[in-house]
């Protein structure tokens, strides 16, 4: 019987003060010592109620054991039955609200570090396994699928549909694939490479990628299906379009919304400026507006860019804060001041039109909202000024307009939201499914991958039906001219 | 599917002006007047706005004009017939809306005459009547007046220095127009920010509608980032997905224009670092 203990494994990361000062990645990963101690606290429940916790419902204790047997491969491949992207959700996925909020162990012990185990399988089969063989498809079918939108729920969508034998095209708007994990998620938290080394394995699977085409203005829903013959479209286009404040001067220099600044920053490497064309605000002082994952994105980037002082600037407290805990303890590492129970209420400028700082208001908490949480009120006569030369807004986005405007009878919410059944993703329009954040709202990069799952096989049933209908159809015929 | 967009032909309106012919089938599908493209050269490089100054869904092909302002610019215009840009990708924004009668003057300023031909050639394709009035600062910078003069009814150029038509400002000739009993109905403008305010300003008071093409600092192109937000009317508008046209008369170009100095420094450090040769 191992030695258990009362505490998760320890994660080895850089030392806050050295990756104040660069874009490698923070958690360096488990070695196969720490994951195999760290596998063995595991207690193989009978019932594994953890993997409810999961939107993909990974196979939590079986591939947990074959770590704590030394077995990778095999753990690889049980995790690779539910989730094709095990390397990226186990960096990026709020495990303390899924899959570790469910550990039986917990809360008298730390709970199992599943996302952490997660991530040191993928990590290990790419540097000694076969690279994450899957399944080739058995047969090939004639009925192509367009995907619109190459984040997570989109690659999920692609790689189920591919593997069933669907010739699947992923249109991308930007000239790089990945969706938020391009453009949002920041280097030092999830490596490009990883990214590119998912999309290469798509591609070997024969899914077609094509950038820098923006479907509803490109070309229409109602063309890819009209015009080019696919036979059923699956819209993950995100929740791409941010959210601002509109309080006086929040167009000032220097002030930006979250997906710009991160835009900048990862997709267009204004990091690396001039080498790269794309330049950004140099912030001396940097105050980001928000508490959720993109704020901790953003003011940590920030500090990256060389701020000598980063602020999060939040109107709730710290227990209502969004960010996964991880992140928020390593920003705080990093040095970030936490202004909690904040509210902005003005930007304030220079007589050169650059922002100087922020007029706040401290808060209290009153009553709960419609979310449950605490809503904030200001407190009369405790207005403030917090210096800043760059601000970022990261108050969440709304759906991106751009398919909704332009396709025919698709349903929209209030919000602009696609409105999709949860079980399948099926929309008002016969043959067209959603999924991910143009459905549901900002939400996490695991939640859009169980839609795409969900939608995947919904479509599948679509098209399988499409084609028993067509040969009906087509006997009838031949009956008729008979 | 082959996005690859190669140019078939190029020609240069003057020293830093360069037209290119680009055959991109797929952005010329659905183009309409008063949208433009993101174009990328260098895998190092920048995604920036450009408006489009022809298109034929057709041949397939998609026309732009672009002026040297900057390592970008500088890059696009350096390239050659046969070469592929890394990205062109389109069409983006609103196409303008355009009035189905009356008498519109079409104003543009430098290299922005080139985005009001497809303007022109909608209008008149209406039976609206078009007077087109075009700017620079001196002859040899006037551009395009063979191309925009075929659907215009009337066609006039305007000198800062007198080298060649009037001499003058477009507004001067615009206003003297409008004086003269024109009758416009309809005005748009597209040219530098200082050009535009300042019709908006003579438009204003004469009561002509007004419409015009923002070029502000732009990222992804697609309503993503929030970066090319604009004044209209008191309400933040995004130029990609709002615009690129808006009413004149409601525009605050004090901000719009302050905004396109943002990374003035960064600009001037980028071209030093090209000019050494990275």
């Amino acid at each position: 019987m191992p030695i258990v203990y009362r505490h998760k494994t320890a994660m080895p990361c850089k030392d806050p003060e050295e990756r104040r000062h660069n874009w490698e990645e923070v958690a360096e990963g488990y070695s196969v010592e720490r994951a195999v101690a760290e596998a063995e606290r595991c207690l193989n429940c009978q019932d594994p109620v953890c993997e409810q916790g999961c939107p993909v419902n990974v196979p939590i204790r079986d591939f947990v054991r074959s770590i704590s047997l030394g077995h990778f491969q095999e753990a690889a491949d049980t995790i690779r039955i539910r989730n094709l992207l095990p390397a990226i959700c186990g960096r990026v996925c709020p495990v303390e609200h899924q899959c570790e909020s469910r550990c039986v162990l917990f809360p008298h012990q730390d709970a199992v570090g599943i996302g952490r185990l997660e991530r040191f399988v993928a990590d290990w089969e790419r540097t000694h396994g076969t690279g994450g063989e899957t399944t080739a498809p058995t047969v090939w079918r004639d009925q192509q699928v367009a995907v619109v939108g190459s984040g997570p729920a989109g690659l999920t969508v692609a790689s189920d549909l591919a593997q069933l034998g669907y010739p699947v095209s992923v249109f991308e708007a930007l000239h790089a694939f990945g969706g938020v994990l391009r453009y949002g998620i920041p280097e030092y938290r999830l490596p490009k490479e990883i990214v590119d080394g998912d999309i290469a394995h798509l591609q070997a699977l024969g899914v077609e990628f094509v950038r820098d085409v923006i479907i509803g203005k490109t070309l229409t829903i109602d063309q890819l299906i009209d015009e080019l013959g696919y036979s059923a479209v699956f819209v993950g286009t995100g929740a791409g379009s941010p959210v601002f404040l509109n309080i006086p001067g929040e167009n000032l220099k220097g002030v930006y919304s979250a997906n710009e600044f991160l835009t900048r920053v990862n997709l267009m490497h204004a990091w690396s400026f001039p080498e790269y064309d794309t330049p950004i605000v140099s912030p001396r002082r940097a105050a980001v507006i928000g508490a959720g994952d993109t704020a901790m994105d953003a003011v940590r980037c920030s500090i990256r860019l060389g701020a000598e002082e980063a602020h999060i600037v939040y109107r709730r407290s710290e227990a209502e804060k969004g960010a996964r805990a991880e992140d928020f303890e390593r920003a705080r590492d990093e040095g970030v001041v936490f202004d909690w129970l904040t509210l902005p209420q003005r930007f304030l400028g220079d007589e050169h039109g650059w922002v100087r700082g922020i007029e706040c208001i401290r808060t209290k908490l009153g009553e709960p909202d419609d979310s449950g949480r605490r809503w904030p009120v200001p407190v009369p006569g405790s207005e403030f000024v917090i210096d800043a030369n760059l601000v970022v807004i990261a108050l969440g986005t709304n759906p991106n307009p751009l398919v909704p405007r332009t396709t025919e009878q698709l349903d929209v919410d209030r919000r602009g939201c696609i409105v999709a059944d949860p079980a399948t993703g099926a929309t008002s329009r016969a043959g067209v499914f959603a999924g991910g954040d143009i459905v549901t709202g900002a939400a996490t990069v695991i939640l859009a991958m169980g839609a795409g799952r969900k939608a995947a096989s919904a479509m599948h049933d679509y098209l399988q039906r499409e084609t028993s209908s067509d040969a009906a159809l087509a006997t009838e015929e031949a009956g008729e001219r008979g | 599917m082959d996005t690859t967009a190669r140019i078939v032909e190029k020609r240069d309106l003057n020293d830093i002006t360069k037209l290119f012919v680009v055959h991109a089938p797929l952005v010329a599908r659905n183009a309409g007047p008063g949208q433009f493209v993101i174009v990328r050269v260098s895998e190092t490089g920048e995604r920036i706005p450009i408006s489009i100054t022809d298109f034929s869904r057709a041949a397939g092909t998609i026309t732009i004009v672009v002026q040297e302002v900057g390592r970008t610019s500088a890059l696009v215009n350096a390239l050659e017939q046969g070469d592929a840009f890394l990205t062109f990708a389109g069409p983006l924004g609103q196409a303008v809306p355009l009035p189905e009668a009356g008498h519109s003057v079409l104003i543009g300023g430098g290299f922005g005459t080139g985005g009001l031909f497809p303007l022109a050639r909608e209008l008149r394709s209406r039976g609206v009547r078009v007077t087109s009035i075009v700017g620079a600062r001196s002859a040899a910078l006037v551009i395009l007046t063979d191309l925009l003069g075929s659907e215009s009814d009337e066609l006039h150029v305007c000198t800062d220095d007198g080298s060649l038509g009037f001499h003058g400002l477009v507004t001067d000739r615009l206003t003297q127009l409008i004086d003269w009993g024109a009758g416009f109905t309809h005005c748009f403008a597209v040219g530098p920010m200082p050009m535009m305010r300042a019709v908006a300003e003579a438009t204003a008071g004469r009561g002509l509608s007004t419409m015009v093409s923002l070029d502000p600092l732009m990222v992804d192109g697609t309503g993503m980032c929030g970066g090319c937000r604009v004044s209209v009317g008191g309400k933040s508008l995004f130029a990609c997905v709002d615009g690129p046209f808006f009413d004149a008369h409601q525009v605050d170009f004090e901000q719009a224009g302050d905004r396109l100095t943002t990374y003035k420094e960064q600009e001037q450090l980028a071209c030093e670092f090209a000019r050494q040769g990275r």
